[in-house]
């Protein structure tokens, strides 16, 4: 390597260089920096800097897979082992996105195909991923090791298979909430009975069976296996056959949780689950009922994520099974909790951190159930850590959330949606604005921002003034005017990601960000009042940034219905469909 | 009664105006068709089916699915949509992940649940809780029971949660009922009133009405069949005793034609849908229910094909 690179940059040739280490020390050091942010300032510093970091770096994350390209990517890294990619706006997550808009994987196999032979790992999100390219993926890379796949479409269960059967030194086979299309459990089988590698596997979201005896042994020949999540189609009594064969566990998702066990059952799954004390992480439990939860009780000491949010569990329930769970860090649960849940959760985990509360009936308009301010509220007072919260909710208050963020001024990542667009404070019927403001003002460290409600341009004044450290922007349903959005493109200097919905934004808000959009990763406007022209006009000043429309069957010519803004140094994309209208 | 939600459904126009108990009959609303006994017409859901029974047609071109028993698959989100059917059909199809769309404008009939991606919940978490709600309302009860006896130290207080598979069926999901039914005890001035829906067995409804009417030695018995294992059971875990008849006190239900019957004795399905109010009856009241119930019941088991 070290004759190679000489080769490759003359610049680093020792009678030039001014830096009194020798490259390979430099490169050791530097090849102990792990976050990638850290390598970016790293390579900035000097010459001799920049190479050091590039043939140090074997992980490379590209947080948006049009800003640079496969080729690009290779020339700069020559000696990468783990990709991380993400694709597709998030908004694709809620259908705002038609299908084949892009972020295709396939093209970028290829490059590292020849490029970085030795590929381990690959974790994508909102990627497009073929059953072809699974199995080129299987089949080229021989020491290929990981694979992870978040909210990513285009492949089948085919394409598992082909994974299970070629890699052979699999370590990590990681399939969550992904658009696939499930022909049936049988790629499971296709781990080769030699096979004993495996230390994640994650199958969760997927719905046909696979093949207990399969699972079974090879649960059982995986003697490294850390991370288990089955899914739904594993009944209470074959997990408990997994647990004896995989005390060593350290996540687990069950399962479903609901079986009419003899009493002898239910002592075995008990001692199975009293065995599992490495248990950090729990989730599955689909259709958990208070007959069965107990089981779980012995396993719950040194538990510091609980994922209930497959569980519909009622507010009693919850409570005895967090008594079981004071190290509780991150809780997801159900919004069928309801705040006397949320009062346990206060009561019981002092050292909560994350709380994810998810609709149960997100359509449903004249229930009168689910959480309400009072259970953030509760929360608040008892878990002072709190900085990371997801809170669906059918009504808020302003002094509610003021009330919150006193209790808790760390937060990170605060995402709150009122379910029902436009919704204003329901005691005092004023606009959300004051409680954004309290959000954005006590919490100092605010890197991600969710609004939601009725909500005027004051919100997003407030947002501009405090939200200094602010990264990440979701608006829909809001604002007043372009007011509202210039105020928060001036005034967030750190923002990377803005997407808006719904919103009364136009041409002039989208122009006064001109010089910001190649300080962010993104930009989308989708549904507000952006015009065509604005948009050419956009794409036109800012030759480095790719200015995409997609348009709605209905809409009349002028007008941008969804406006897809993002920083490139590939140029425009080549591979975009029809309706994706690159200006 | 049986104009009541069928009349309502029938004319598309109207059906936006009819609430979602009605739409989505579950075995609730099958007291509302005198003839259900003889039908059978079995307890899954239906779009009101109309007077007399589902064998109606419907005029509208927009009730195509009328004449079948429809399931909850049918109805992943709520329906209040002005619409017909057959839009709530697509609405079915919004959790299909990859569906192509466009943003629509928000929906002005109502308060914007049907606005494309709102809230915003990932396809794949929409999915999970459309398939929750697939399960039957109804389940064969019988063996639940027998089996959940067996399991009966386990038994806690089930008065939130219940058996079936529908956690949270009572939270108005998308089956969206519930079924109040008055409850009296003998010797108790002061009646209650119990969910009927939101329990999938008559051993979480009897534990519920133990725990509401408190009373501390007359109802509280290991409740069992002849197959329990009495010594395996704790205090602490003892189940209701209302349904055996080994206690002093019976439970005992008026159905929909005004007799007084013992609970317990048909399925449970059947018992949601003729019981009318529930009686918490002192034994020695109920002997001369004895007899009318078995004659009473072979009526029932020879109407059921």
């Amino acid at each position: 390597m070290d004759s190679k690179r000489k080769m490759d940059s003359p610049e680093s040739n020792v009678l030039t260089r001014s830096s009194p280490f020798p490259d390979e020390v430099l490169e050791r050091v530097l090849g102990l920096v792990k976050s990638h942010k850290d390598r970016s300032s790293v390579s900035l510093v000097c010459k001799d800097w920049y190479n050091a970091e590039r043939w140090s770096r074997t992980h490379v994350f590209i947080g948006n897979c049009y800003s640079v390209s496969p080729e690009i990517v290779a020339r700069r890294f020559p000696n990468i082992r783990s990709v991380t990619l993400k694709g597709k706006p998030r908004f694709s997550d809620f259908n705002l996105v038609p299908l084949n808009w892009g972020a295709d994987i396939h093209a970028w196999l290829v490059v590292f195909a020849s490029k970085y032979p030795l590929l381990e790992e690959l974790r994508l999100k909102r990627m497009t991923v073929t059953d072809e390219s699974l199995e080129f993926l299987a089949t080229t890379f021989t020491n290929f090791k990981a694979l992870s796949l978040l909210s990513c479409d285009g492949f089948s269960t085919d394409g598992l298979a082909a994974i299970a059967t070629h890699c052979k030194n699999m370590t990590e086979l990681d399939i969550q909430e992904n658009g696939i299309d499930d022909l049936g459990g049988g790629w499971l089988s296709c781990f080769p009975e030699n096979f004993t590698s495996l230390e994640v596997l994650n199958f969760a979201n997927l719905s046909s069976d696979v093949s207990f005896d399969a699972l079974e042994k090879l649960v059982s020949r995986c003697r490294s296996l850390k991370f288990l999540k089955v899914n739904k189609n594993i009944t209470l009594e074959q997990l408990q056959r997994l647990l004896e064969c995989a005390p060593q566990l350290t996540e687990l998702g069950t399962g479903s949780f609901h079986q009419e066990l003899t009493t002898r059952q239910y002592a075995e799954l008990e001692s199975a689950f009293n065995n599992c004390k490495n248990l950090n992480t729990l989730s599955g439990l689909w259709e958990a009922t208070p007959l069965y939860l107990p089981v779980l009780y012995p396993a719950c000491t040194n538990l510091t994520f609980l994922n209930l949010s497959d569980a519909a569990l009622q507010s009693g329930e919850l409570a005895k099974l967090l008594a079981y769970c004071p190290n509780l860090q991150r809780l997801w649960v159900l919004d069928t909790v309801e705040d006397k849940g949320l009062e346990a959760v206060g009561s019981s985990c002092p050292l909560l951190e994350e709380l994810r509360v998810f609709p149960a009936d997100p359509y449903e308009q004249d229930v009168v159930h689910g959480v309400t301010e009072m259970g953030f509220v509760a929360v608040s007072y008892g878990c002072p850590r709190l900085h990371y919260v997801l809170y669906f909710c059918r009504q808020m208050t302003n002094a509610a959330v003021a009330t919150i963020v006193k209790n808790c001024p760390d937060f990170t990542h605060f995402r709150l949606c009122v379910m029902n667009p436009g919704e204003p404070d329901y005691l005092t019927n004023e606009p959300m604005d004051e409680a954004f403001g309290a959000v954005v003002k006590n919490c100092t460290k605010l890197q991600r921002l969710a609004v939601s409600g009725l909500l005027t341009d004051l919100t997003f004044e407030y947002i501009g003034k405090y939200a200094k450290n602010l990264e990440t922007l979701s608006v829909a349903f809001a604002g007043s005017s372009d007011w509202g959005m210039q105020c928060v493109l001036s005034g967030c200097s750190k923002l990377r990601k803005l997407e808006i919905r719904d919103c009364p934004f136009g041409n002039e808000a989208l122009l006064s960000g001109l010089e910001k959009y190649e300080s962010m990763r993104s930009l989308w406007m989708s549904a507000c009042n952006v015009t065509m022209n604005a948009c050419r006009r956009l794409a036109k000043q800012m030759p480095r940034l790719n200015v995409e429309v997609m348009k709605d069957e209905e809409s009349d010519d002028s007008q941008a219905d969804k406006v897809y803004v993002y920083r490139s140094v590939a140029g425009p994309r080549r591979d975009a469909p029809p309706f994706v209208l690159t200006l | 009664m049986e104009g009541g939600s069928g009349g309502g459904v029938c004319t598309s126009g109207s059906m936006s105006t009819v609430s979602k108990e009605d739409n989505l009959m579950v075995s609730t609303e099958v007291s509302s068709y005198p003839d259900e006994a003889e039908l059978e017409l079995g307890l899954g859901l239906s779009l009101g089916g109309g007077g007399g029974g589902g064998g109606v047609k419907p005029q509208e071109q927009g009730w195509a699915q009328y004449g079948r028993i429809l399931t909850a698959k049918d109805f992943p989100s709520t329906v209040s949509s002005s619409s017909s059917s057959s839009s709530s059909l697509s609405r079915a199809n919004r959790t299909t992940v990859g569906t192509k769309r466009r943003a629509d404008s928000v929906a002005a009939s109502n308060n914007g649940s049907q606005v494309v991606g709102w809230p915003p919940i990932r396809a794949y978490r929409m999915n999970s809780l459309a398939n929750q709600s697939k399960s039957p309302v109804t389940e064969d009860l019988n063996s639940m029971v027998e089996k959940s006896k067996s399991t009966n130290t386990m038994v806690e207080n089930t008065y939130n949660g219940s058996n079936n598979t529908n956690g949270y069926a009572k939270k108005k999901g998308p089956l969206n009922t519930s079924f109040f039914v008055k409850v009296n005890m003998d010797g108790i001035p002061i009646g209650r009133k119990v969910d009927l829906s939101a329990h999938s067995c008559y051993e979480t409804l009897a534990k519920t009405l133990e725990e509401m009417f408190q009373g501390p030695t007359t109802t509280v018995n290991a409740i069992g069949s002849s197959n329990e294992n009495y010594d395996a059971m704790t205090e602490s875990t003892r189940p209701s005793k209302l349904l055996d008849g080994s206690s002093d006190f019976v439970l005992t239900y008026e159905d929909k034609e005004g007799d007084w019957m013992l609970v317990g004795d048909v399925p449970w399905g059947m018992f949601l849908g003729s019981a009318r109010r529930l009686r918490i009856m002192r034994t020695s009241d109920a002997n001369g229910l004895a007899p009318r119930i078995q004659e009473r019941n072979g009526r029932q088991r020879s109407m059921r094909i």
